[in-house]
């Protein structure tokens, strides 16, 4: 379903769980799915050893698809013309991540209506992991 | 920490120099890999029939996917898949990297089946400081993502790099 220009207004948020603690085989499954292997996602000792934290951490681009699960749920499948984000914390293995859209603006563009968000993801601590904006075509 | 830091005309050269094209692959096999990596439960990523039921050729790339790229020994990233020479490489001896972000601009539907023809470019450097990490090299790439069967280019990926 996708949403409708005459049903929205500023100010309005959506809000979704996109992940409840997030396992460490899906951050691997990331990993192949991306093609991005580097070990501090997937190897324990490289990361605690020889990287210095304090475990594997998520890959960024996993943490800004897991938002996009909210934002494809929101305003329906294909409808994204434009999605970006800033990583501003890390995500960790047991971490539960929810994703929040505000409505920002309501425009029109060559007779396409369209929706500016503001994305926000945050863990079980209320911790912004990343933060963002999207614009989507929307029904009249 | 970097004290000093400036950004030479060696790396102001390589601002807008072309990488050479590199193929990404969607395939049915890929899309539900990645749709299942990042939790999709909607069939229409899974499923073909859901997928062509609802409108699309096949099924469709979630947001943030734009492909696998397609490994060649030798020449891929052994990292990260892509290119093991994705073009001008800069010379700046700093050692730490965050990732500073990433927008993707969408322009043509993406399903399963395409071949996407990458290049990617500098399209510029900026010095900050910060009060941790001192001065910090901020590099903003550009790829352009074409589909090779319509020429038509399907997606604008901007990513930004911090080395310190």
């Amino acid at each position: 379903m996708a949403l409708s220009a005459s049903k929205l207004s500023v100010g309005d948020t959506h809000e979704e769980l996109v992940v409840n603690d997030l396992t460490r085989t899906q951050i691997v499954q990331y990993a192949g799915a991306s093609g991005d292997y580097n070990p501090i996602h997937s190897d324990e000792i490289f990361a605690t050893k020889v990287a210095g934290y304090p475990t594997v951490f998520a890959h960024g681009m996993l943490t800004m698809g897991l938002t996009g699960t909210m934002l494809t749920n929101y305003v329906g499948d294909g409808r994204l013309t434009k999605f970006g984000v800033r990583f501003a914390s890390q995500v960790w293995p047991g971490d539960t991540l929810t994703a929040r859209a505000t409505v920002e603006a309501l425009r029109e563009e060559d007779g396409q209506h369209l929706v500016d968000l503001t994305i926000s993801t945050v863990n079980q601590d209320g911790k912004e992991v990343v933060k963002g904006s999207a614009t989507a075509r929307i029904d009249p | 920490m970097a004290e000093q830091f400036e950004i030479t005309d060696e790396m102001r050269e390589a601002i807008g120099v072309e990488s050479p094209p590199w193929v990404y692959e969607v395939t049915t096999t890929s899309v539900r890999a990645f749709a299942r990596g990042v939790g999709y439960t909607d069939p229409v990523y899974f499923d073909v029939e859901a997928a062509q039921k609802a409108g699309y050729r096949s099924l469709p790339a979630p947001p943030t996917y734009l492909g696998t790229p397609v490994f060649i020994p030798g020449q891929s990233s052994d990292t990260f898949s892509g290119p093991a020479q994705g073009g001008p490489s800069l010379q700046h001896g700093l050692k730490g990297l965050l990732d500073g972000g990433t927008e993707t601009e969408y322009l043509e539907q993406i399903c399963a089946g395409d071949t996407l023809v990458s290049t990617s470019k500098i399209v510029d450097l900026q010095v900050r400081e910060s009060r941790s990490l001192g001065k910090m090299l901020i590099t903003t790439s550009q790829a352009t993502y074409t589909n090779q069967q319509t020429g038509k280019v399907a997606a604008i990926q901007r990513s930004q790099a911090i080395f310190y």
